[in-house]
């Protein structure tokens, strides 16, 4: 049987017969490529079923060369790939005994050339992005630019031309390093350098894609830009890297959203994202991320601040089997700014572990962090956090508050605050509340009407009001949609 | 024309030193359009009776019934009670964070009516509700009774009272915590619900003032988990002038 006739052998058993074979008549080339399709039928995964599996210094090499990269980020990889190595797990946090590196495809190549326009792409690609709303979005003009990556690599690209006629650049991270070698050679690896953490130095040796943004001085980008990730192999490592330069005095909001379909073994995501905030600039990045749930979602992100500056990470986790993040602010420059909004969702099998960490190395410098994580099914939620202010911070100012909602009696939810302050004259203030859903809030809410999970729904939507409230209107609508997906049978 | 009907309804609640009867027999009748005032002193089983008939988990029905023109309540969940036209005015509303009054009212009307309301006459009937009962046109863009007075929280119960239009109410001692004012302006709002829906109404109190303002057809005086009398208005007078000494005096004997 030939690996096409597989395929259609292996339609017949799905619900949606008709797509694939729409597919491979629309684009033959697929027919050609005469690969093994070893995994589910949700999408045709031609390319991820002949990527390699493991790593080591050749997938490193190919992967390089694939992108006729310079010399020196070659050199940069495989120091990456040498302190991957090297540095243990961590054991501070979640569980990653049960990660296999050897078993994940660490490059995946989907389609041959970035598309110009949504119509260009293959058609089972357009159809997840369209699904997901992206190409909506992008003519209704609720965003000023889209970057789609899929798999490993950006495969939809575009920003609107009077932004680009102000400068503003906004490419996938591939192409930016050829285009823009100066901003790499100054950047990369300079907010968070390779060795910095084992996923870092993982993310270095193995990146592919993620967004490349400059803002140049005073503009401001007034609607967001938006990113969009999807994996679609089993087992494939999603390594994107970003890299963000404010200029002084701009602005710009950056989105990400992140999905993946259920398979039954385990993908592992693992993003650098680098932010430079120049003087006065201020730049807020949000995320929703939203895994399915066998993907590891081990990401480092931060950001440094320069005088009068400020950074916002607002950081929704609601996917993944494990999530450790802590956004950063590293600030560097008097009355420099950093705040974290961060909300997390642990449903049955999965652990969040996420928070943030503020390092205050200037005067005048203020942080906080608000953190506000949900737990239910037997999930669990850890808020881990560390505020940092070093020798002549004078006068800086941090708050933490980090609240915490239990949905049932087997979740679990615990806090970490560390702090190391090392300046007397500061100002810090930390709160932690841990609540229950009480028995008689749902009754009130079911007294009025509402199914138990209709209640708990509202109860829930309530407790993270504050951190929707911050989401421009069609991604608020969209948390409080997977809130709802999320209480559906959360209740006996 | 529609009957609430409480037949020898037996109520327990499980404490530290076990299972505790509250409710010894509970039997009451009530039609379409009738107000039954139920009186007694504290602790005597009128939150009991009133959160048992919303079906609230704490309390166990051991033996009795309670129907609604022929149907086992008791065998509905919380919300479908409601969606069925019983509505509890609560003596302790509760707080919803984050859950504005606006979105939380257009939820509830939409989950007890199973459709959304037109968005421009519920609106406006909202609006026009309020400002009947006198709450500050601010309180729509509040959560649910986060920080409200205890006697703004009164009032909101009966603005739901009123958009909810349930064919029964059990009103929990309404009146507790009311200034004169407030008493009136809440007692006219039940008064509409009762004249314009033609609502029955189960009114608890320990008070007579109230009554003043809401005519009752029947006063039951409850005394330690059971109606203990029940008469017309004329009871009413009688606890005004004499207290519920008589009633404790036949309980301890
Ligand atoms: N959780 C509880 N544990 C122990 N006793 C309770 C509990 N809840 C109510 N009770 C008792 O039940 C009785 C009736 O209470 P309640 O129905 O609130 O009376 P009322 O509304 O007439 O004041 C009181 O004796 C009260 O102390
Ligand atoms: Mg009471």
């Amino acid at each position: 049987m030939t690996e096409i006739q597989k395929a259609e052998e292996a339609l017949k058993n799905t619900e949606d017969p008709g797509t694939i074979a729409e597919i491979l008549e629309a684009n033959p080339e697929l027919k050609d490529l005469g690969t093994g399709y070893e995994y589910g039928w949700s999408d045709p995964d031609t390319a991820g079923a002949t990527a390699k599996r493991g790593l080591d210094e050749a997938v490193v090499e190919d992967i390089s060369s694939k992108k006729s990269e310079p010399e020196w980020m070659l050199k940069l990889r495989k120091k990456g790939l040498k302190y991957f190595e090297r540095k243990p797990l961590p054991t501070w946090g979640a569980d990653l005994s049960e990660i296999d590196f050897d078993n994940i495809k660490y490059f995946v190549r989907s389609t041959e050339k970035q598309a110009q326009t949504w119509e260009d792409l293959p058609e089972d690609i357009r159809n997840t992005y369209e699904k997901l709303g992206i190409p909506e979005a992008e003519r209704e003009r609720l965003v000023a630019g889209v970057a789609a990556q899929y798999e490993s690599e950006v495969v939809y690209h575009q920003i609107r031309e009077d932004l680009e006629a102000q400068g503003v650049i906004f490419m996938d991270t591939d192409t930016a390093l050829k285009e823009h070698p100066e901003f790499f050679e100054e950047y990369f690896g300079s907010v968070i350098p390779v060795g910095d953490n084992k996923f870092a130095a993982l993310n270095t040796a193995v990146w592919s894609g993620g967004s490349f943004v400059y803002v140049p001085k005073g503009v401001h980008v007034e609607i967001p830009l938006q990113a969009y990730f999807r994996i679609n192999t089993e087992n494939m490592g999603q390594f994107e890297r970003t890299l963000i330069i404010a200029d002084e005095d701009s602005y710009v909001h950056y989105i990400e959203g992140c999905t993946a379909p259920i398979y039954n073994t385990d993908s592992l995501h693992s993003a650098v994202v680098e932010i430079v905030v120049k003087k006065n600039a201020r730049v807020r990045y949000t995320t929703i991320q939203n895994w399915s749930n066998n993907v590891y979602n081990l990401v480092t992100k931060r950001a440094v601040v320069d005088a009068g500056g400020t950074m916002e990470w607002i950081d929704g986790n609601i996917g993944s089997k494990v999530t450790m993040k802590y956004p950063a602010v590293y600030l560097t420059g008097e009355h420099a700014k950093g705040e974290t909004l961060s909300v997390a969702f642990a449903g049955e099998g999965q652990h969040q572990d996420t928070g943030s960490k503020m390092v205050h190395m200037a005067p005048n410098t203020s942080s906080s962090i608000v953190s506000k994580s949900v737990a239910r099914s037997g999930g669990r939620a850890s808020y881990r956090g560390l505020v940092q202010v070093n020798p002549e911070a004078k006068n800086s100012a941090n708050s933490v508050v980090c609240d915490a909602l239990l949905v049932d009696t087997i979740s679990k939810t615990d806090t970490y605050p560390y702090i190391d302050i090392r300046e007397d004259d500061v100002t810090l203030g930390h709160e932690a509340t841990v609540s229950k859903v009480s028995e008689d809030q749902l009754f009130y809410l079911m007294a009025r009407g509402l199914a138990e999970d209709e209640a708990m729904a509202m109860i829930v939507r309530g407790f993270i009001e504050p951190i929707a409230r911050e989401l421009p209107m069609e991604y608020a609508l969209e948390l409080n949609r997977l809130i709802e997906l999320q209480m559906e049978g959360s209740v006996g | 024309m529609s009957t609430l009907e409480i037949k020898d309804l037996h109520v327990s609640i499980e404490t530290e030193q076990g299972s505790k009867e509250i409710l010894k027999g509970v039997s009451l009748t009530i039609n379409s359009g009738e107000i039954h005032a139920i009186m007694g002193p504290n602790g005597s089983g009128k939150s009991t009776l009133a959160a048992t008939i919303a079906g609230h988990p704490r309390y166990e029905v051991t033996s009795g019934s309670i129907t609604l023109d022929g149907e086992d309540v008791l065998e509905m969940e919380v919300d479908e009670r409601a969606q069925a036209g019983l509505f509890l005015a609560m003596q302790y509303p509760v707080e919803v964070p984050g859950v504005t009054m606006t979105n939380f009212l257009r939820t509830a009307k939409t989950a007890l009516d199973g459709e959304a309301p037109k968005i421009r006459t519920w609106t406006k009937e909202v609006k026009d509700a309020m400002e009947k009962l006198r709450i500050d046109a601010d309180f729509a863009n509040r959560n649910v009774n986060e920080g409200f007075s205890g006697g703004e929280k009164k009032r909101v119960e009966i603005l739901q009272l009123e958009l909810f239009k349930p064919k029964f109410a059990v009103l929990d001692e309404t009146d507790s915590g009311l200034d004169i004012d407030a008493l009136r302006v809440v007692s006219e709002g039940v008064n509409r619900a009762h004249q314009e829906n033609n609502m029955g109404t189960l009114l608890i109190t320990h008070y007579t003032r109230i009554l003043n303002y809401i005519k009752p057809d029947y006063v039951h005086v409850f005394v330690d988990g059971k109606v203990a009398e029940q008469g017309g208005p004329e009871l009413a007078d009688e606890l005004e002038a004499n207290g519920y000494d008589r009633f404790l005096a036949q309980v301890s004997a």
